[in-house]
């Protein structure tokens, strides 16, 4: 690639941007179908039983209601959602079928589908359907599933769906011979992605056709059509997925979810389009939850701070089903525990409990944020015991250049071993202290001021990316010049259509105002994947540098012919296609467009990696923590987008912190939620962390793919659980106050201080 | 989550207004700025038949200081409240309290009839009602009545509200220039309802010792509160730092807050302790 | 019932069940489909519109309640080329799925057009009333901070 253009590396104000500040973007509540009907959803407010009847007759005869569908219309065998990741046989019991059947196994899982000339019209009519359920005990807890209070999955009589190990080493041989070793217990909070969009589908059914469109998509739209369709028993080529525009993702919206067969299902039956929209409500008990677990492990280190490795049992509440990528978590806590600190021992159980509750599945760094929690309290507790400085700790162990490619633990079965790939891991540690000042923030350690007492904590983290195995694209040289890339990625809020055509313009030697990126829809790309684990700009990016290549291929050829010479002959330079003086636009260098097909295969995981530092001031009567200052140190390989990198890692931080404090998904001992709007789920807002920065670097390019990138959209949020925990037991260090669960709200400080206080006037 | 279906009525005054409410024999409801009422309706906890809405209603949105005190009209909204400079050192007690209310866009319609009349416990309006004595003007079809604060806050978001009545005055007491005052709440983000908050003011006789001492608190009962046992403790003596240790120890003993999904009762309980202290340290200041 | 009120300067009518809320209206009844519902219970602040100039939850709202009034909209705060707000927001990168960014723009131009000279804090305690769940709010405050030249310039109200 020809350093001609360089809007790689450019903060480009974002093209998206035009539309969105003025409020003309299409979000899927904003289209519209002529003779549309309103879909609304009754769910089981039960958290276990048996349905005995649904009588929907009262709601049928409200006027302006049309359909009730249940379970029994939808053909003889109510569908089930496979997984999309990790899809064994034998978590085919666990799979979600699109419709409660003759159980239901959480609340909020739906029970039938309203279809009315309004969406206030079907709401209304939810009151008057009669839903007997026998309830069975609910499984709400660890101690209820463990123990079969009841069992959400009776055929398979047990609630523990599977255990995964990771492994790396011979952890129970090296931890014989270890000078220290301490085993701790920690819990994190169920808590969710919560984007701002609610979810929402218009599904169209053209009988003359035979066509299906659904409007909504978003993360995985090729997998999904593929599942639809086998569902609905329709072929491929029949039903269409369309991205609008997506009002946020985090792992959470796009993974197939019952409403993704119930709203186009319901179309083909009542023959007009149905459109849907969740509320928040709904949205809070269906959409996936995630980072509930337990955990008992061990750690084990030489006497002098080196780490030798990791052991022990993790316990994931996975909820009332597997959904399509629910194993990701569980297994990602196990296998990235060890995180970027050199550790050759591991052996970790990571075992999924089926409960009453809402399904998990992956949100933003899933697993790792949990696991990184986990290290870094372990590695603070550590250097107490063993009495060696925190960042000196971490310096002695964190992997050497040296050392990439270094190998991280396995994890059975679905087997999968993955290595970090490139970095500089040190660095970027001492550009975190710098930046954020530690040695002068050191002398505030402990200190009590105006009520507070100061502390300050670091840690390090790896993010994994660019997961596999392809990304298509479809390049369209247009007749005025003009160039038209189609995508498999998909758009979640991130920026894409302005990452991607600063790519395009690169690779193309355009300008970037010539370029426009059209992404997500089935219709676009024959067989594309999406976008999750952070793949999309080399993912997408990368097979935007091998359609590029392609294309210059084609505009040589085309080029030749027209002026009578060899392909190779032809310079391709400014817009322009040359050879022996004279010159071809490539407006109109052909009467028709010039189209081509690439993909990029990928079968490594990218490893963004940083530093993380935190300072933090507690009141010990309130438990309120004030987080003074944070700052995040990352290394990407290569940054296409300076500016949205930079609102990424804002963006991650702050999630990162919602999760720390103030994020909660609560639910008693009968299943019920009890968290159902945003006045019990506490989401950041604008005056609670103000003062965050993040510095991104360039330093060890990624070697596995073209562009040199790695995945870098979750990173920042990774390291933030265990960070905060640490700096709260820095500045309490004087009480030895230990946080070991989070969120860490002002009730658990409080608590925390007055158990502490309590030991000390004992001792 | 739309709405129930209901009737909607917009009267000129308030005579019509009551007798709307009383025709629908308790299936109506008042609403006026709707921040409290809506998203009951959205979550359908509430399907009155008629909505009576109070906009038009002349007269209700003024804020009068005189001699006896601050009255404020029904329909007084929280940007009146901050936007009066008078209230500043006309009643510092209730402009510091209403700075936590809730968020800028609540703000421009909250009001503080509907707060009272909705007596949510952690809310800061019903709070310095309780605290300051506030007398109640309302009227219904049996005509009007002036009730105390303490009698009309009977449970959580429970008043002695008839059906057919409406809230038209909020009247808090002469406030004198050199009496002692704070209050301090705690809550998870600001403009969130308070996990817990207290309200307090004192004056000081010849002597300066502490005299006439109110003290409330949100957040930590079915309803907002007046700690009379820990007025007990302070009236008559001199602050000091043991004075407030009491005071705190007392607050402490005799609160008995729920627990919650928020905090168990035994956090509210020591909070509501450590605000009194901080409280009644920053009132000495 | 019959309504009318002013949508973006111009006079408009519906016929709405009382129990339609304003944001709804704006949405289905008039096409303006910027005004978002993130939440529909009065937390999340998508739904900002101006009711005579004030930040008001539309979802809070009912049409009914707007007889006569003039209602302004994020689409009734734009113009072909993107007003100073909007392109200090573009500038800062302070918007990323979009899907908050309408509230915040109407509650942003509120507080200026009143406050031109509101500070960090009071510009953080301000939009503490919406939320965003992609940004860190970071970028946003730097936007509003950014955009005070232009409504200080125009004199304030």
């Amino acid at each position: 690639m020809k350093a001609f253009n360089s809007y790689i590396g450019r903060p480009m104000e974002r093209v998206e941007d035009l539309r969105l500040v003025r409020g003309k973007g299409t979000y899927v509540a904003d289209v519209n179908r002529p003779n549309q009907l309103y879909a609304v959803i009754l769910r089981s407010s039960t958290a276990h039983g048996i349905i005995k009847s649904i009588d929907t007759a009262d709601a049928l005869a409200l006027p302006g209601v049309h359909r009730v569908l249940t379970g029994k219309d939808l053909g003889n065998k109510v569908p089930v959602i496979p997984l999309r990741l990790q899809p064994l046989p034998q978590l085919e019991p666990f799979h979600q079928p699109v419709i409660a059947d003759h159980k239901v196994r959480y609340v909020g899982e739906p029970v039938a589908v309203v279809i009315a000339e309004s969406a206030a019209i079907a709401e209304d009519a939810l009151e008057h359907i009669m839903l007997d359920i026998e309830p069975l005990p609910a499984v709400a807890t660890r101690e209820h599933a463990e123990t079969k209070r009841s069992v959400v999955f009776e055929e398979y009589g047990s609630n523990t769906a599977i255990t995964w190990k990771a492994f790396k080493g011979n952890a129970d041989e090296a931890f014989k011979g270890a000078d220290y070793i301490r085993r701790e217990k920690f819990k994190v909070q169920r808590h969710a992605a919560m984007f701002m969009e609610p979810r929402g589908f218009v599904a169209e059914w053209d009988e003359v056709a035979g066509k299906l469109t659904v409007w909504g998509a978003a993360k995985t739209a090729w997998h999904n059509r593929r599942t639809l369709a086998a569902q609905l028993g329709l072929p491929l080529e029949a039903v269409d997925l369309i991205e609008v525009d997506v009002g946020g993702g985090f792992g959470s919206r796009g993974e197939f979810y019952p409403e993704d067969y119930l709203i186009p299902a319901a179309a083909r039956i009542v023959g007009r389009p149905v459109k849907w929209t969740e509320d928040r409500r709904e949205h809070m008990m269906t959409a996936n939850h995630a980072r509930e677990m337990e955990c008992d492990v061990e750690f084990a280190c030489t006497r002098d701070g080196k780490f030798i490795g990791l052991r022990g049992q993790i316990w994931s509440d996975i909820g009332a089903y597997i959904r399509t990528n629910g194993s990701v978590g569980p297994r990602n806590i196990a296998q990235y525990m060890c995180g970027p600190y050199c550790m050759d021992h591991v052996d970790l159980k990571s075992s999924m409990l089926t409960t009453n509750k809402t399904p998990c599945g992956t949100y933003r760094g899933p697993g790792r944020y949990e696991t990184d929690f986990v290290r870094e309290r372990m590695i603070d507790l550590a250097a107490q015991d063993l009495k060696i400085d925190r960042v000196e700790l971490r310096r002695r162990n964190l992997v050497a250049d040296a050392q990439m490619p270094y190998p991280l633990p396995s994890i059975t079965p679905f087997d999968s071993s993955t290595e970090l790939d490139s970095g500089d891991y040190h660095t970027v540690f001492d550009r975190c202290l710098k930046e954020f000042n530690w040695e002068e923030k050191s002398k505030l350690r402990g200190q009590l001021i105006d009520g507070y007492y100061h502390g300050i904590a670091i840690g390090s983290f790896i993010e994994g990316g660019a997961a596999g195995p392809k990304e298509e694209v479809r390049l369209v040289l247009e007749t005025d010049g003009a160039l038209s890339v189609y995508m498999g990625s998909s758009s979640v809020g991130q920026g894409l259509e302005t990452i991607m055509a600063q790519i395009a313009a690169d690779a193309m030697e355009m300008p970037y105002h010539k370029i426009t990126i059209l992404h997500g829809s089935t219709a676009y790309v024959k067989d594309g994947y999406g976008a999750y684990h952070s793949r999309s700009t080399v993912m997408g990016g990368s097979a935007i540098l091998v359609g590029a290549e392609k294309l210059k291929e084609l505009i040589r050829k085309t080029a030749a012919q027209r002026l009578g010479c060899k392909p190779e002959e032809i310079v391709i330079d400014d817009e322009q296609a040359s050879f022996g003086g004279k010159h071809l636009w490539f407006a109109g260098l052909s009467e028709t467009p010039l189209e081509v097909e690439a993909a990029f295969f990928n079968k490594k995981y990218t490893w963004a990696y940083g530093t993380q530092a935190a300072h933090v001031a507690v009141d010990p009567g309130t438990g309120h923590v004030k987080v003074i200052e944070m700052m995040s140190v990352e290394d990407v390989g290569r940054m296409i987008n300076p500016l949205t990198l930079h609102g990424q890692a804002l963006g991650s931080m702050v999630q990162g912190l919602g999760g720390a404090f103030l994020e909660h998904l609560v639910y008693d001992d009968e299943g019920q939620l009890l968290t159902g709007s945003f006045a019990d789920y506490l989401l950041p807002t604008a005056s609670d962390f103000p003062k965050l920065d993040s510095v991104t670097l360039e330093l060890k390019p990624c070697p596995n793919n073209p562009l040199g990138a790695k995945g870098a959209g979750e990173g920042a949020l990774i390291p933030v659980g265990g960070l905060m925990a640490n700096a709260i037991a820095d500045a309490l260090s004087h009480l030895n106050v230990q946080p070991m669960e989070l969120p860490l709200s002002p009730p658990r400080i409080w608590q925390l201080v007055e158990e502490a206080e309590a030991a000390r006037a004992k001792a | 989550m739309k709405p129930p279906i209901f009737e909607y009525a917009s009267p000129s005054t308030v005579a019509e207004a009551v007798s709307l409410l009383a025709a629908r024999n308790g299936n109506a409801k008042v609403i006026s700025g709707g921040q409290s009422l809506m998203p009951m309706l959205a979550f359908r906890l509430a399907a009155p038949e008629l909505l009576v809405d109070l906009r038009h209603l002349k007269d209700l949105d003024a804020i009068r200081i005189g001699e006896d005190g601050v009255r404020l009209g029904a329909k007084v909204r929280w940007c009146d409240i901050e936007g009066d400079s008078r209230l500043v050192t006309g009643h510092p007690l209730l402009a510091e309290a209403i700075k936590h209310v809730a968020h800028y866009q609540i703000r421009n319609r909250g009001t503080v009839g509907g707060s009272v009349a909705h007596a949510d416990p952690s809310a800061e309006m019903p709070g310095i009602a309780m605290t300051c004595d506030a007398q109640m003007t309302i009227v219904g079809s049996a005509g009007t009545r002036v009730e105390a604060a303490a009698d009309f806050f009977t449970g959580p978001l429970q008043t002695s509200l008839e059906p057919d009545e409406i809230l038209t005055e909020v009247h808090l007491p002469a406030w004198p220039a050199a009496r002692r005052w704070a209050f301090l709440e705690f809550a998870r983000r600001k403009g969130d309802f308070a996990m817990a908050g207290v309200a307090l003011f004192y004056d000081l006789d010849g002597s300066g010792r502490i005299a006439n001492a109110h003290v409330g608190a949100i957040g930590v009962a079915d309803r907002p509160i007046r700690l009379s046992e820990v007025e007990a403790v302070l009236n008559g003596n001199q602050m000091s730092d043991k004075l407030i240790a009491a005071a705190s120890a007392k607050a402490r003993q005799t609160v008995d807050p729920p627990t919650d999904i928020h905090a168990p009762g035994a956090y509210r309980a020591a909070l509501v302790a450590t605000l009194l202290g901080r409280g009644l340290k920053k009132s000495a200041a | 019932m019959q309504i009318e009120f002013n949508l973006n300067g111009q006079p408009v009518s519906a016929d709405v069940e009382p129990r339609t809320t304003l944001a709804d209206c704006v949405r289905d009844n008039f096409g303006q489909t910027g005004t978002h519902l993130a939440c529909e219970h009065g937390v999340c602040g998508a739904c900002t519109v101006l009711v005579n100039g004030e930040a008001v939850r539309s979802c809070l709202m009912l049409a009914v309640q707007v007889q006569g009034d003039k209602v302004v909209t994020v689409e009734g705060l734009s113009g072909d080329e993107l007003t100073p707000l909007q392109a200090a927001f573009r500038k800062h990168h302070g918007l990323q799925c979009g899907f908050c960014t309408p509230g915040f723009i109407t509650t942003a131009h509120a507080l200026l057009s009143h406050e031109p000279d509101a500070d960090e804090e009071r510009i953080r305690e301000v939009l503490s009333g919406n939320l965003c769940r992609c940004s860190g709010y970071v970028p946003i405050v730097e936007a509003v901070l950014e955009a005070r030249s232009a409504y200080r310039d125009a004199g304030s109200k």
